[in-house]
């Protein structure tokens, strides 16, 4: 019979050893920080049949980076990168603002419903090139994703004639500034989106297929695995979701901006995903985590701006916190400082080993 | 892999010398860079028959490829280094921006003389490339991921300096960035001249140095490289360290071309560094490729924005639309005439 501190040490062990520990462990951490500046940080409140709080803003201005994230959670599993996101936000949004300010009457339902289908179909074709350069031509996804980031802030741009299109669309407004059962109705589509992509992902074998093409295409291949068709499809379905959150993003502000919407959100959902413990080699992916992962760093934002830190410094404390998400999620960081078991206190840094003799020892790690 | 299975057991009379040729040609590891050599090569030539009437022709015309584009090609140089060892450099166009906004700061608000500033610029941007070498190897974290790190870091430390942009007007500066040096046809920045330096030493270090067989030995399988005793860590230091070099340098180019530090300046400048290296025929997986390749990816893509200029008449969005296009179309070229090397 085990002594009862033992089981509670192993019990430790398992929990700091889950793959959501970390990620969840820096999300509370960041919360909490809010706290002493902004005491009913976790207050939320009833107004107008609406709730309000910073918890609900959070998630409410964290959607579109959610929505991006999950997409491109899956775009990484499979050992790829899209850096294309960003401009097919703008894309969509562009695409589908001037169709509703052409439009007679922009509260008409049929008309907004047609012009976001218009936007979303324009963002499933970016996700269809993307797959068939990477997938069919064989080009590596860095540079293949990278021609439609150069070109299409220009297509949007193209689009809008350059300027800014303004809409006033009541029924458009709801995606991304709306409310729906007293919560904002983006919430409702990104969890619609998040708990499709679950279940397809894990309660059907597609998780898998999507798992074995990131850690062996080939392989995957011989064994009768449809990989180039599982890799256009996912490049299809991270553009799908990039487009819905082109939506919100122009819905939320109503206009639409060709060369500032969705601007670095590429790299925001790439550090999502990582944050949230995908592999950026592929083969293994987290939706959780990633889905936590983008809470983290919009949290981050939220944080600089409530805690009053000058906003031209959130870059660098964005830097710092990826550094110490990445550092606490590495093996090595903790074998170094936090002792070789996990056991103790934290100590100081170890010694800088010398490259000779660490080097060794990483290799037999991986 | 069946192409050139199938050459190799169908040799017969006449052909076979002929066809044992391509096959050599097509196994070439060199061919990447010939390719895209040729086709800036095409690209010239169309601008040639095209804009004969408004002075393409003129031999400034190609020299100013060199002087609009030096600090591109000395980040593409440092980016072709981590390249070629398996890694990848995010943070080249925010060193640039925070060394233009660093070296105006320090010159026009402190007023330190430019012979201080430069080698302190030049050491920061050092510094920080080691930092983020030693991050990635000793916590064994993505080299994507520390580096966009920097990436933030950078922008924001040039944030911190000043949200406005510093203009500079020391004399030191602007005589040197005034300074043409004739070469007879026509002339040279100092900016492309020590760019041009900066890809004699790269090609040096890559080709005739041990240094440089470790890069291409540690991007090529490191694993091996482990085995064969290279000190692997040490190697992949020194990469990111040249990297940091490179874009501090690249830094100090563009602010004595552009005058002023400014926070937004190069933003997006290491997808440009990345895509040269990469139109040069190096493989983003690392281990293959030649630096003279990285020096016609910045040649292809200077070419494409200064046709763009003489084509005229073309607003902001055609340009980024027409450089999409010219990137695709060269990707795409450059797949299909290397797909069988690849396989």
């Amino acid at each position: 019979m085990s002594t009862p501190s033992a089981a509670t040490t192993s019990r430790w062990r398992a929990l700091t050893h889950h793959h959501l520990f970390w990620p969840v462990a820096v999300l509370v951490a960041l919360l909490l920080v809010n706290v002493p500046f902004t005491p009913d940080f976790f207050a939320i409140r009833m107004t107008d049949g609406h709730l309000y709080g910073s918890l609900v803003s959070i998630v409410l201005f964290g959607s579109p980076l959610i929505l991006v994230a999950v997409g491109m959670t899956l775009v990484i599993a499979t050992g790829g990168i899209d850096l294309s996101v960003g401009a097919v936000v703008a894309i969509t949004g562009a695409l589908t603002c001037s169709y509703i300010s052409d439009q007679a009457d922009q509260n008409a339902l049929a008309g907004v419903f047609l012009a976001m289908g218009i936007g979303l179909v324009a963002a499933v074709l970016c996700g269809l090139w993307n797959g068939f350069l990477v997938a069919r031509m064989g080009i590596q996804p860095i540079i293949a994703t990278l021609i439609i980031m150069v070109a299409g802030r220009g297509v949007a741009q193209l689009i809008t004639d350059g300027k800014i299109i303004t809409i006033n669309s009541e029924p458009y407004k709801l995606i991304g500034g709306g409310y729906w059962l007293t919560l904002p109705f983006s919430i409702f589509v990104v969890a619609a989106v998040v708990a499709v992509t679950v279940a397809l992902t894990r309660k059907t074998a597609l998780g898998l297929l999507v798992e074995s093409v990131g850690g062996n295409a080939e392989a995957s291949r011989l064994v009768g695995i449809r990989s180039r068709r599982i890799k256009i499809m996912v490049y299809m379905f991270c553009a799908l979701c990039a487009g819905i959150a082109g939506l919100m993003i122009s819905s939320n502000t109503s206009a639409a901006d060709g060369n500032n919407a969705g601007l670095w959100i590429e790299l925001d959902a790439i550090l999502a995903v990582v944050i949230g413990g995908t592999s950026l080699l592929g083969g293994r992916f987290s939706i959780g985590g990633t889905v936590i992962g983008a809470l983290v760093i919009q949290t981050l934002t939220t944080t600089i701006y409530t805690i009053g830190v000058p906003t031209q410094t959130n870059l660098v404390f964005k830097a710092a916190v990826v550094i110490v998400v990445c550092l606490l999620q590495s093996p090595k960081f903790r074998a170094k400082v936090f002792g070789a078991k996990g056991r103790g206190k934290p100590t100081a840094p170890a010694e800088p080993a010398t490259p000779a003799d660490a080097a060794p020892k990483m290799e037999v790690s991986r | 892999m069946s192409a050139t299975t199938k050459t190799r057991t169908a040799p017969e009379g006449g052909t076979a010398s002929q066809t044992s040729a391509i096959t050599r040609l097509l196994g070439d590891r060199r061919l990447p860079v010939l390719v895209t050599a040729a086709l800036f090569l095409a690209m010239y030539i169309t601008g040639l028959s095209r804009y004969q009437n408004y002075g393409f022709a003129e031999p400034q015309v190609f020299l100013n490829l060199f002087i609009d584009n030096g600090y591109l090609l000395v980040a593409a140089v440092g980016a072709t280094f981590v390249i070629m060892s398996g890694g990848i450099d995010l943070s080249v166009g925010s060193l640039i921006g925070f060394t233009t906004m660093f070296t105006a700061w320090l010159v026009e608000r402190q007023g330190l003389p430019l012979i201080v500033v430069v080698p302190l610029a030049l050491g920061v941007g050092a510094f920080g490339g080691f930092l983020m070498g030693y991050v990635i190897h000793n916590f064994e974290i993505q080299p994507f991921i520390v580096t966009l790190a920097g990436l933030f870091l950078f922008r924001g430390l040039c944030l911190v300096i000043s949200k406005e942009s510093i203009s500079i007007s020391d004399s030191t500066v602007s005589s040197l960035a005034q300074t043409r040096v004739p070469l007879g046809l026509g002339d040279l920045s100092i900016g492309a001249l020590v760019a041009l330096a900066v890809l004699g030493a790269a090609f040096y270090v890559l080709h005739y140095t041990r240094f440089g067989r470790r890069v291409y030995a540690i991007g090529g399988n490191e694993q091996s490289a482990l085995l064969m005793g290279l000190p692997l860590g040490g190697t992949k230091i020194a990469v990111y360290t040249v990297s940091g070099f490179c874009s501090a340098l690249a830094g100090l180019l563009f602010m004595l071309y552009i005058q002023s530090g400014d926070p937004l300046h190069a933003v997006g400048m290491e997808l440009d560094a990345i895509a040269a290296v990469v139109i040069g025929g190096t493989l983003l997986t690392g281990g293959s490729g030649y630096v003279i390749g990285t020096l016609f990816g910045v040649l292809v893509l200077g070419l494409i924005k200064s046709i763009i200029q003489f084509e005229g008449t073309l607003s902001s969005w055609w340009t980024k639309i027409a450089t999409g296009v010219l990137l695709c179309a060269f990707i795409l070229i450059q797949r299909a005439m290397t797909a069988r090397k690849q396989t």
